[in-house]
């Protein structure tokens, strides 16, 4: 057979290692912003763009898509390139896929401070941005399914499995998900709305987490775990059924993001049945990753990479322990809203990805520059460090969201809340000082990476392009019979499809449902749509982030009824596009706000959240009280949302801000019989009309029953 | 437009979760046979698939 020369890509492999060091110490030192705002709020600056509900967003976008994003595409280009024994597709494509990532990440971290965001969860990027990542995502799937076909070697290892997955999935998700209604052209609302949203929304979530932080590093595992041992995975048979139950079982496992919310029952019990099966594809992975070393810890002994890569592994399986646990009712009663969830993804996030994209680095760089590592010491050195920082930055998260839940929940023997809210978060600020401490220690040791790599660069010779030889997939090999799974296995547009179907059938039964059969959404009739007032105030609310730290769901336990009111129900939400039931309780739950203070409480909570109670630690939002609120989008708001299906009447958007004039002068009245003087025309009186609504609707309901049985 | 309640009035919609559930029951048993019947050789071939390529 005759053989071919050929040459890999390493240019395209090293400007995206570049761009996954760079983004990961800007997304870490994000997140250490936001870590120390929570016990020291004047670290917002009192700036709009650095307050903590516009920082979080960004560190979870810059950690998700900007450092692990690049860091899939590292690894993929290299390990595809050597795995099909070809070179990419397309050298104009892979640059149109790194340019347009990076500049979608650069408009990203842009709009996000400037608070232009959707309100959902690791979705925030509005919707000229998320058209511009489906794009980019093509880009890529094109480039990579090319460089399949024109593979020289006939099997598909399994890694590809895993990229394939992950391409056909995350372009599902994104695109479920991601159906908006544009207002303008930095605003969108979400199609669905309330409890429909909520299961989009964490369906999404969920699978972020599986199929962008998940199967992509398996299949990075799979290929360098092996490549750094120089010996094959464990078993090849346990990697392809851990293939195909994971990415099966994966896509069910949402809705115990949603856990004793107002969520129709069917759907959370679906949730943990399957998130606890999840358990044997992922021990599964990780057994098969730490038995591929077996007879080979001495060179774990002697090598950063495998160091590295022993913990990525060991954290894997913590997480993927803990995740189906924390997917029980009673546990998740205690952890959800709570620091635990935060210990938790902190796990997956610095112990998996982050030592993942580490040991690759640590790899890449010497096999690229064609030298050896500057500093192995080094290297060590900063293993130890980014070791300590998880553990620095989990046990106190752990610590402090088990004593807030607990808590919240204890009684007096009177029957009475033991704690005040507040009191239950000024406890654990040493929680919150200590895991900022981690965190740092483990910037540190990114830092460390960054000085080592830099001089081993600094020392090497690139090499742009590799070259290689191999023969061409010989013709009559595929003539004659072979099994058929080997002949899926062997055709990646087959394995697209079936992989697509996997996923599909999840997705459709767990979300169709809800949206097909009207008893799992009872209507109240008593909830009305929000007015215009209400409703660009809610705008604000999503534009500050206030989901990050508030949730709106009172879940139906004794201490949430007690603390917050009568638990929500999923007919209070049918106009909220989109929902904001939050993930994380810093602040207290605000489902049932609405009427518990006066308007003149709000404006000057806003202006100092501690000038109405002491010692807390929200933000204060100054300019709420200068900015003059844009009424010029209210009718194009209001037509938006009867697209939508909101039932306003007919031309109402003509008359709205008429409406909303009238609404802002009533609350301004207000505050002036409490001295406090203001022109109508503000974004605080926008946002005190929507705060003095939410949850109101119901408590109407109760007042009519009441009569009504008298 | 409204997303909600399209399909409410189709009976027995519950059968589409049953057949999907079954493909991919019937599926993933194929592959485990499949897994479990294949030969140990081929599959080691494939699992060096990393390690062959010559170091430069």
């Amino acid at each position: 057979m005759q053989v071919e020369k050929f040459y890999y890509d390493n240019k395209i492999v090293k400007a995206f290692g570049y761009a996954t060091v760079i983004f990961g110490i800007v997304g870490m030192l994000a997140g250490l912003w936001a870590a120390i705002q929570i016990y020291a709020p004047a670290a917002s600056l009192h700036f709009a763009p650095t307050t903590f509900g516009r920082i979080r967003p960004l560190h979870t976008n810059a950690i998700i898509f900007a450092f692990v994003g690049n860091c899939i595409f590292t690894g993929v280009y290299y390990s595809l390139q050597r795995l099909c024994k070809a070179r990419m597709f397309s050298d104009r494509l892979s640059w149109i896929h790194f340019w347009g990532w990076q500049l979608i990440i650069a408009s990203a971290a842009i709009t996000l401070l400037l608070g232009f965001t959707t309100g959902k969860e690791y979705a925030e990027l509005e919707w000229p941005i998320d058209i511009a990542i489906t794009l980019v995502w093509v880009v890529f799937g094109i480039n990579m399914f090319g460089t399949i076909i024109k593979r020289r070697e006939k099997h598909l290892y399994v890694a590809i499995w895993f990229y394939i997955a992950t391409w056909v999935t995350v372009a599902m998700l994104h695109i479920v998900n991601s159906f908006e209604i544009p207002v303008t052209f930095f605003k969108s609302y979400s199609w669905y709305a309330g409890v429909q949203d909520a299961l989009v929304q964490w369906w999404y979530g969920h699978n972020a987490v599986a199929f962008f932080l998940t199967t992509p590093i398996l299949g990075l595992m799979y290929y360098f775990l092996p490549k750094a041992a120089n010996r094959p995975v464990y078993s090849y048979r346990l990697s392809i059924i851990h293939f195909w139950s994971l990415i099966f079982i994966y896509i069910w496992a949402g809705p115990h993001h949603l856990l004793y919310t107002a969520l129709p029952d069917w759907a959370q019990s679906l949730g943990t049945v399957f998130s606890l099966m999840l358990i044997f594809p992922s021990w599964g992975g990780m057994l098969n990753g730490l038995f591929t070393l077996r007879g080979a810890w001495d060179k774990v002994r002697e090598d950063p990479v495998l160091k590295f890569m022993v913990v990525a592994i060991t954290c894997y399986g913590m997480a993927t322990l803990e995740g189906p646990l924390l997917s029980l009712k009673n546990v998740n009663a205690i952890a959800h809203f709570s620091d635990w969830i935060i210990a938790h993804v902190h796990v997956g996030g610095l112990g998996w990805n982050g030592f993942m994209a580490f040991a690759m680095l640590y790899y890449l760089v010497p096999k690229m520059w064609n030298t050896p590592l500057y500093s192995k010491k080094l290297a060590t050195n900063h293993f130890w460090l980014g070791t300590i920082g998880i553990i620095l930055y989990a046990v106190p998260l752990y610590w402090a969201g088990f004593t807030q839940s607990i808590m919240w929940k204890t009684f007096t023997p009177e029957g009475q809340l033991k704690f005040q809210f507040l009191e239950t978060v000024t406890n654990i600020i040493p929680m919150y000082v200590t895991r900022s401490i981690g965190g740092g220690i483990y910037l540190i040791g990114a830092l460390l990476m960054v000085y080592n790599l830099v001089k081993t660069i600094a020392k090497g010779q690139f090499v742009a392009n590799e070259a290689a030889e191999a023969a061409p997939i010989a013709r009559e090999a595929l003539a004659h019979k072979e099994s058929w799974h080997r002949k899926i296995e062997r055709k990646p547009v087959t394995m697209l499809v079936l992989s697509l179907i996997v996923v599909g059938i999840g997705g459709i039964l767990e979300m169709v449902p809800t949206f097909l059969v009207k008893s799992n959404v009872p209507t109240i009739a008593s909830v009305k749509p929000y007015t215009p007032l209400e409703l660009q105030g809610r705008d604000i609310y999503v534009r500050e982030g206030c989901y990050t730290c508030h949730s709106q769901m009172v879940r139906p336990f004794r201490d949430e009824v007690a603390r917050y009111g009568e638990y929500s129900k999923a007919g209070e939400f049918v106009y909220d596009h989109p929902f904001q039931w939050g993930s994380k309780r810093t602040g207290p739950d605000l489902a049932r706000v609405g009427g518990k203070y006066p308007d003149s409480w709000h404006y000057n909570h806003m202006d100092d959240p501690t000038s109405m109670s002491p010692g807390s630690v929200m933000p204060s939002y100054p300019w709420l009280l200068d900015n003059a609120l844009d009424t010029t989008t209210t009718a194009a708001k209001i037509r938006a949302m009867q697209k939508l299906g909101v039932p306003y009447p007919e031309g109402f958007d003509k008359i709205a801000n008429t409406e909303l004039s009238a609404q802002a002068a009533s609350i301004t009245a207000s505050l002036k019989k409490d001295k406090i003087e203001t022109p109508p025309d503000k974004e605080i009186i926008a946002l005190i009309a929507y705060l003095q609504r939410i949850g109101k609707d119901i408590k109407l309901e109760q007042n009519n029953t009441q009569t009504a049985s008298k | 437009m409204k997303f909600i309640h399209y399909l409410e009035k189709i009976s027995g919609v519950d059968i589409y979760a049953l057949i999907s559930f079954g493909i991919f029951f019937l599926f993933f048993l194929a592959m485990l046979t499949w897994v479990f019947k294949t030969d140990k050789n081929k599959l080691d071939t494939i699992s060096n698939i990393p390690l062959d390529e010559q170091e430069s």
